[in-house]
């Protein structure tokens, strides 16, 4: 009898260490891309990342079945000149929320299969060096939105 | 011979355009947020270009109106469309006043945006954007008249192999053609509405 509880407790507290110490995980937040304008074979795709992990993590790669290719890209503008480069992995820190947004880092859409339509929602693969795979669905918001829900001009 | 006279095109090309990158007139502290008036005679000038329905339209063609000038290409995911859009939003503000503007998106990606891939791009933010392209030089005259710094950023990944480098700057020229203000993507349309507003009374 009495072997059998202190089995359960151990059993008990075996299942409960993962999560103890913390297993790396990523919350994805508002993932949103903007409905293609006419004539645009790319998109772009916004989110929130949240590292709830103790440790720093990567977003190292995107994959989704609306576009052949997914990029990471950051926008910089300096002088009123706006450069856009690839970038090999997004750093995701406990604490700070990584922001993806008009202006800044996004996942760059290309090769799209088809026009993105406000209104739809699509898959999206992230791949974390350390969480591993998370799925999410990103909505499309309108041409030319700058928030998920946001209207354009939207008075402030 | 004529392999180094390529060269030597090119260079000068790029020379140029580093030069006006350099020089651009809107880069000696113009306002970026389009609350203040600048005066810089400098930007703004005569070029010549092809509407996407295939009609020329030059620096006068919207003499009387007021014009704002914006130049991007459309496999731009993300400045190219907030800033149209921003665009979209202040004519729309502005109703009936928005038929006393005339906004320009000139390409400078004159090799990946033909006349109907550029016809639908802008329309889809508001059918009264106009879309312009044009021969490379005509292009470069435009920019240049302008400060707009434009080059090509190589890389496998993106389609067709490059991304484009560009100033991604809204100019507000008045109704004689003269340079006004700049918005950015920082100005809210809100914003860019209430200073066209201004303008347009100033001048009505």
């Amino acid at each position: 009898m009495l072997r059998s509880i202190l089995l359960t407790a151990l059993l008990a507290i075996a299942g409960i260490a993962p999560a103890v110490a913390q297993a790396p995980t990523v919350e994805v937040g508002h993932a949103w891309a903007r409905a293609t304008p006419g004539g645009a074979k790319t998109a772009a795709l916004y989110m929130t990342l949240v590292n709830k992990g103790a440790d720093d993590d990567r977003l190292v790669s995107v994959s989704t079945p609306v576009a052949g290719k997914a990029d990471l890209h950051t926008t910089t503008t300096e002088n009123g000149i706006m450069r856009m480069r690839p970038i090999e992995a997004l750093d995701v820190k406990p604490g700070t929320p990584t922001v993806l947004k008009p202006g800044g880092y996004h996942v760059m859409l290309m090769d799209l299969k088809a026009p993105l339509v406000a209104g739809q929602s699509f898959t999206v693969s992230l791949t974390f060096e350390k969480a591993g795979k998370v799925d999410v669905t990103a909505v499309v918001e309108k041409v030319g939105a700058m928030a998920p829900g946001a209207m354009p001009g939207m008075k402030m | 011979m004529r392999r180094y006279s390529h060269y030597a095109v090119a260079f000068a090309a790029l020379l140029g355009l580093f030069g006006i990158w350099l020089t651009g007139p809107w880069r000696s502290g113009g306002p970026r947020d389009g609350s203040a008036t600048l005066q810089a005679p400098s930007i703004g000038g005569s070029f010549t270009l092809t509407a996407t329905d295939g009609s020329t339209v030059t620096d006068q063609t919207y003499r009387g109106k007021i014009m704002l000038v914006y130049f991007g290409y459309t496999f731009c995911p993300d400045a190219c469309p907030t800033t149209l859009n921003d665009i979209a939003a202040a004519l729309a503000e502005l109703g009936a006043l928005a038929d006393r503007i005339q906004a320009l998106f000139i390409t400078i990606d004159p090799q990946r945006d033909t006349r109907k891939v550029l016809a639908d791009y802008a329309k889809s933010f508001d059918p009264r954007i106009v879309g312009l392209t044009g021969t490379p030089a005509q292009i470069a005259v435009a920019a240049k008249a302008y400060g707009v710094y434009y080059a090509p950023y190589k890389t496998a990944d993106a389609p067709g192999g490059y991304l484009m480098d560009h100033t991604s700057v809204v100019f507000v020229m008045n109704e004689e053609g003269r340079f006004v203000a700049t918005f950015t993507q920082d100005t809210p349309p809100a914003q860019m509405a209430d200073r066209l507003r201004k303008l347009i009374a100033k001048t009505s």
